[in-house]
């Protein structure tokens, strides 16, 4: 002990060629705490970034998007003149489906004409620039529900009606009035007129279900797009991908853990798996493509197509999930089985297989929700460039029938010219996003709730 | 679809073989499952496994196949005389095929009866006006030997369903037959059974490398069908992209692949030091609360879909760069144009790979052992030339084959680019021009309507089995790097 502390303080002052004392830092050490402290600065800030990138991604979508949950509808009193719809007056449903949208024009005309005279408002617009306020929907849902209730003719209705894009686009402040210049669709006397509209209170922003109900719609109504059907398209392919990928990767899963014997066909299984796992999605399509819709003659655009090639993509990710979780059961249980007589086969799937079941659904769902998002391959086989419009009314026809999914309409509505179908698709992704923040949510809690430790 | 009821008898069929094969065991056995063999619900299996297995493999196999026969026999009806000069015979069957699809539309609404579709000739009738009511519409007059190769097929693929819906329920009930007669209470149900399900076991597993299989065959021949139309110089050595209808076009990979290359390569330049400064950070400094924390938000960033990335590129990223960089904007210089550029999606795409890039480092740099960090601590090193001098160098064949794998997924990232980065193919170092990538150009190539007797469309082909082999050498070089000079610890 006496000759530590003799020698501690010559070995301490010896290399301190410029004397001095330890608590003050030579000029060598300052560099070296400095470089310290830049490091730590270096990853801090790459944190940072990384976080506030994701915070900007987040904003941009709330803050783009939420709009698209939100439309402005124009509150009419319809008078459904019998004159226009009904000429014979007997009600008789044929004769009243002969009337085409054209023919309904001049009734909201009419019912616009009234409501601006109704309010004292003063403007010099003639009928078709008042109607023009409205969207072009307006028509075509006038003329559904006087087909659905044909008893309501000569009535006087109070209608709930889409208003164009441009004026929606003016109420959320996509539209101004000096970017309208050259636009052909709205003028400035227009925009006088849904200030007045709005302070009256016929003109109202309100939450629009038939965004996340309703079908597409074509180029010049972006107002009435919505994703409904395109969720149903998404719906029915992932009704496929978990039925043909869950068994599958699972019976795979099982061989390669529980009995595959170490050899080539074995070997080449393995790297086959990784191999796929890794390869670009885009050329799961071009399979798909050739495969399904060239060679087999599937029909094009049909879920039941897309679901086909996301099933061949999330095959890998839910085998390497299942894999690790049934490695994770241990060998005692197995032992314990066998032990008391049962075959290899009956304690894989009786003992095995249910203490595994809670980690394979946790790996299913994250590649269920994967294969949610994925859109390269889906433009391969066709499910953009048309609107889809229809639900699917059977079964087989959601199979079958070409239709869209949630990130393709996305994808679509992002391709077209109309800014106003921006909002949609930001709309749409806030609405692909809860999906897939569900789904991984149920993964966690399940994993956190039935995992068990050996 | 008379396919998909086959379908459902066939698992009728096994259903019910479930419990006649059980009741019969059992009541072989007097009641008393004791005397059995095997379990009740194994001979149950049995007879279920039976019936549906074989027949539903077989029908599998010829809908697969049943295509390709028929193509083969209508394709030698029509005579080499009947292909004109500027056609193939690949462009001649598929109007074959959407005459035939035309007449099947024609009979199912009831324009044609079945044998009027059969006997029609072109003399008497005008086939393509006929053709163009029910929706499908065909380029020229339709010439009598399509229109008797088009009839040709349809008798074909009806014959062949007729003769495949016998045979499949004809096995499926033979098999019912053999195994139920072979139910007794002294048949080793469940060896038989357990045999069978391993097969179906390996039957699953071989589907990985099957799929593989799929993917290389349907790229390789479409690949070579583009060879044969198009010169395989001018695709690997040429120097420009420029597909057109008139037939002169010129379709190269080179300019593709350096708009992918750079693209990736801006990528990478931001998703390797944020993700590896994160990924030193995290393992090494930080409290276990603020990983917590962290890591999985930085995660989110991986499970974000990339049609979010891409509209994330086109509609925010693009036009801030042209705020900046663009007319009128902040700095005052007019360098960009548009808002696609190499920059845009380049940007977007690395903020994709920073969480890949630093998930997979933090394990890497997690494997190094504790005993190599206190013994550079402990001779008095900081923690900073301890990272930098022992754990990275440690570290680095992981970290190398993290950064390849990165590379591999910017090269095949498909949306980010079609939507972010511009459609113009051309060699250009400015970073700020719209460029394109090999996976924009298939998508281009692909969409829409495909001909696929053009080699406008068949070059995509080329380009996807081009991009499969890039990507998987870099992965296959990744996996070998980290295995090869993988530092021993244990």
């Amino acid at each position: 002990m006496t000759d530590f502390s003799h020698s501690t303080p010559s070995a301490a002052t010896e290399p301190r060629k410029h004397g001095g004392s330890l608590l003050a830092q030579t000029a060598r050490t300052r560099k070296r705490n400095a470089a310290e402290k830049r490091f730590r600065a270096y990853g801090i800030a790459a944190i940072a970034a990384g976080l506030a990138m994701l915070l900007v991604l987040v904003v941009t979508i709330v803050s783009k998007g939420t709009g698209a949950f939100q439309q402005t509808f124009v509150t009419l009193n319809v008078e459904l003149l019998e004159s226009k719809l009904d000429k014979n007056g007997n009600r008789d449903l044929d004769d009243i489906k002969k009337v085409t949208t054209f023919g309904y024009a001049p009734i909201i005309k009419g019912a616009m004409e009234a409501a601006v005279e109704e309010l004292g408002i003063e403007t010099d617009l003639k009928s078709k620039e008042l109607a023009g306020i409205l969207s072009k929907n307006a028509a075509a849902q006038l003329r559904e529900y006087v087909i659905a209730n044909p008893d309501q003719i000569g009535e006087t209705v109070e209608f709930r009606f889409l208003a164009s894009s441009r004026v929606d686009g003016y109420l959320k402040g996509r539209v101004h009035r000096d970017s309208i210049a050259n636009d052909k669709n709205i003028s400035p006397e227009q925009l006088d007129l849904v200030d007045e509209l709005a302070a009256a209170g016929v003109l109202k922003k309100t939450f629009n279900m038939d965004f996340i109900t309703g079908a597409d719609a074509s180029d010049a109504r972006p107002e009435a797009a919505g994703m409904g059907v395109s969720m149903l398209g998404s719906l029915f392919m992932m009704f496929v991908v978990l039925a043909l990928a869950l068994p599958i990767g699972v019976a795979a899963s099982i061989y390669l853990e529980e009995f595959a014997p170490q050899n080539w066909l074995t070997d080449m299984i393995e790297v086959n798996i990784a191999n796929l796992a890794a390869v670009p999605s885009i050329v799961f399509g071009i399979l798909g493509l050739a495969v399904f819709i060239n060679y087999m003659h599937l029909p094009t655009s049909a879920p039941l197509v897309g679901g086909l090639v996301l099933t061949l993509m999330t095959l890998p990710t839910i085998i390497i999930s299942t894999r690790a979780s049934l490695k994770a059961v241990p060998p005692s249980i197995r032992d314990a089985a066998l032990g008391v007589g049962a075959s290899k086969m009956q304690a894989v799937f009786h003992h095995v297989l249910p203490l595994a079941a809670p980690g394979i659904l946790t790996g299913t769902i994250i590649g269920l929700a994967q294969a949610l998002g994925e859109t390269a391959p889906l433009l391969l086989i066709g499910m953009v460039g048309f609107i889809a419009s229809n639900a699917p009314e059977s079964l087989a026809d959601g199979l079958l029938a070409p239709n869209s999914a949630m990130p393709a309409q996305i994808y679509e509505w992002a391709k077209r010219a109309d800014p106003a179908f921006y909002e949609r698709a930001w709309g749409g992704i806030i609405i692909l996003l809860i999906f897939l923040v569900t789904m991984n949510t149920l993964a966690v809690i399940l994993r956190r709730r039935f995992e068990r430790r050996w | 679809m008379p396919t998909i009821w086959l379908v459902v008898l066939l698992l009728a069929l096994a259903a019910a073989g479930f419990y006649w094969g059980r009741a019969r065991a059992l009541s072989s056995a007097g009641g008393d499952a004791r005397e059995l063999h095997s379990l009740p619900s194994y001979y149950g299996y049995h007879v279920a496994l039976a019936s549906f297995v074989p027949a539903i493999t077989v029908l599998v196999v010829w809908l697969l196949a049943q295509p390709l026969v028929i193509e083969n026999r209508v394709s030698s009806l029509i005579p080499a005389e009947a292909v004109p000069e500027s056609s193939t015979l690949g462009l001649v069957m598929s109007d074959v095929r959407r005459v035939a699809e035309g007449l099947d539309i024609a009979v199912e609404q009831g324009m044609l009866s079945r044998k009027e579709a059969r006997d029609m000739d072109t003399g008497t009738q005008d086939v393509r006006a006929l053709l163009g009511e029910v929706g499908v519409a065909v380029g020229e007059d339709v010439r009598p030997e399509i229109l008797s190769a088009a009839q040709a097929f349809r008798n074909l693929a009806a014959t062949g369903k007729t003769a495949m819906t016998v045979v499949v329920a004809l096995l499926a009930l033979g098999g019912f037959a053999w195994a139920y007669a072979r139910t007794h209470k002294d048949f080793r149900a469940r060896n038989v059974v357990e045999r069978g399900v391993l097969a179906l076991l390996i039957l699953a597993a071989s589907l990985a490398i099957l799929t593989t299989v799929g993917i290389v065959l349907s790229m390789l021949f479409e690949t070579r069908n583009f060879f044969t139309l198009h010169s395989w110089t001018d695709f690997f050595f040429g120097l420009t992209w420029a597909p057109n209808f008139r037939g002169d076009s010129e379709l190269s990979i080179l300019p593709l692949l350096w708009g992918t290359l750079y693209i990736s390569f801006i990528a990478l330049l931001v998703a390797v030091p944020v993700g590896l400064f994160a990924a030193i950070y995290l393992s090494e400094y930080a409290s276990s609360a603020v990983r917590a924390f962290a890591k999985p938000l930085l995660e989110i960033l991986a499970g974000i879909p990339t049609i979010v990335y891409g509209l994330f590129a086109l509609l925010t990223v693009g036009p801030a760069l042209v705020d900046l960089f663009g007319k009128g904007g902040l700095l005052g210089v007019e360098w960009m144009a548009g808002a696609t550029s190499v920059l845009t999606a380049g940007l977007v795409m690395g903020v994709m790979l920073i969480p890949f890039v630093s998930s997979l480092s933090d394990d890497i740099i997690n494997a190094v052992p504790q005993a190599m960090r206190d013994g550079s601590l402990g001779l008095g090193a900081t923690k900073s030339e301890t990272v930098r001098q022992v754990v990275m160098p440690a570290a680095l064949p992981g970290i190398v084959g993290a950064i390849l794998l990165a590379a591999s997924r910017a090269i095949g990232e498909t949306m980010i680019v079609v939507m972010g980065a511009g459609a113009i193919a051309k060699f250009s170092a400015n970073p700020l021009e719209s460029m394109t990538t090999i996976t924009t150009r298939i998508v281009s190539q692909l969409t829409g309507d495909t001909d696929f007797a053009s080699p406008e469309t068949l070059v995509a082909f080329a380009l996807g089995l081009s991009l499969f082999v890039l990507t998987l050498g870099l992965n296959v070089l990744a996996l070998y790097i980290v295995r090869k000079y993988r530092e021993q610890y244990d």
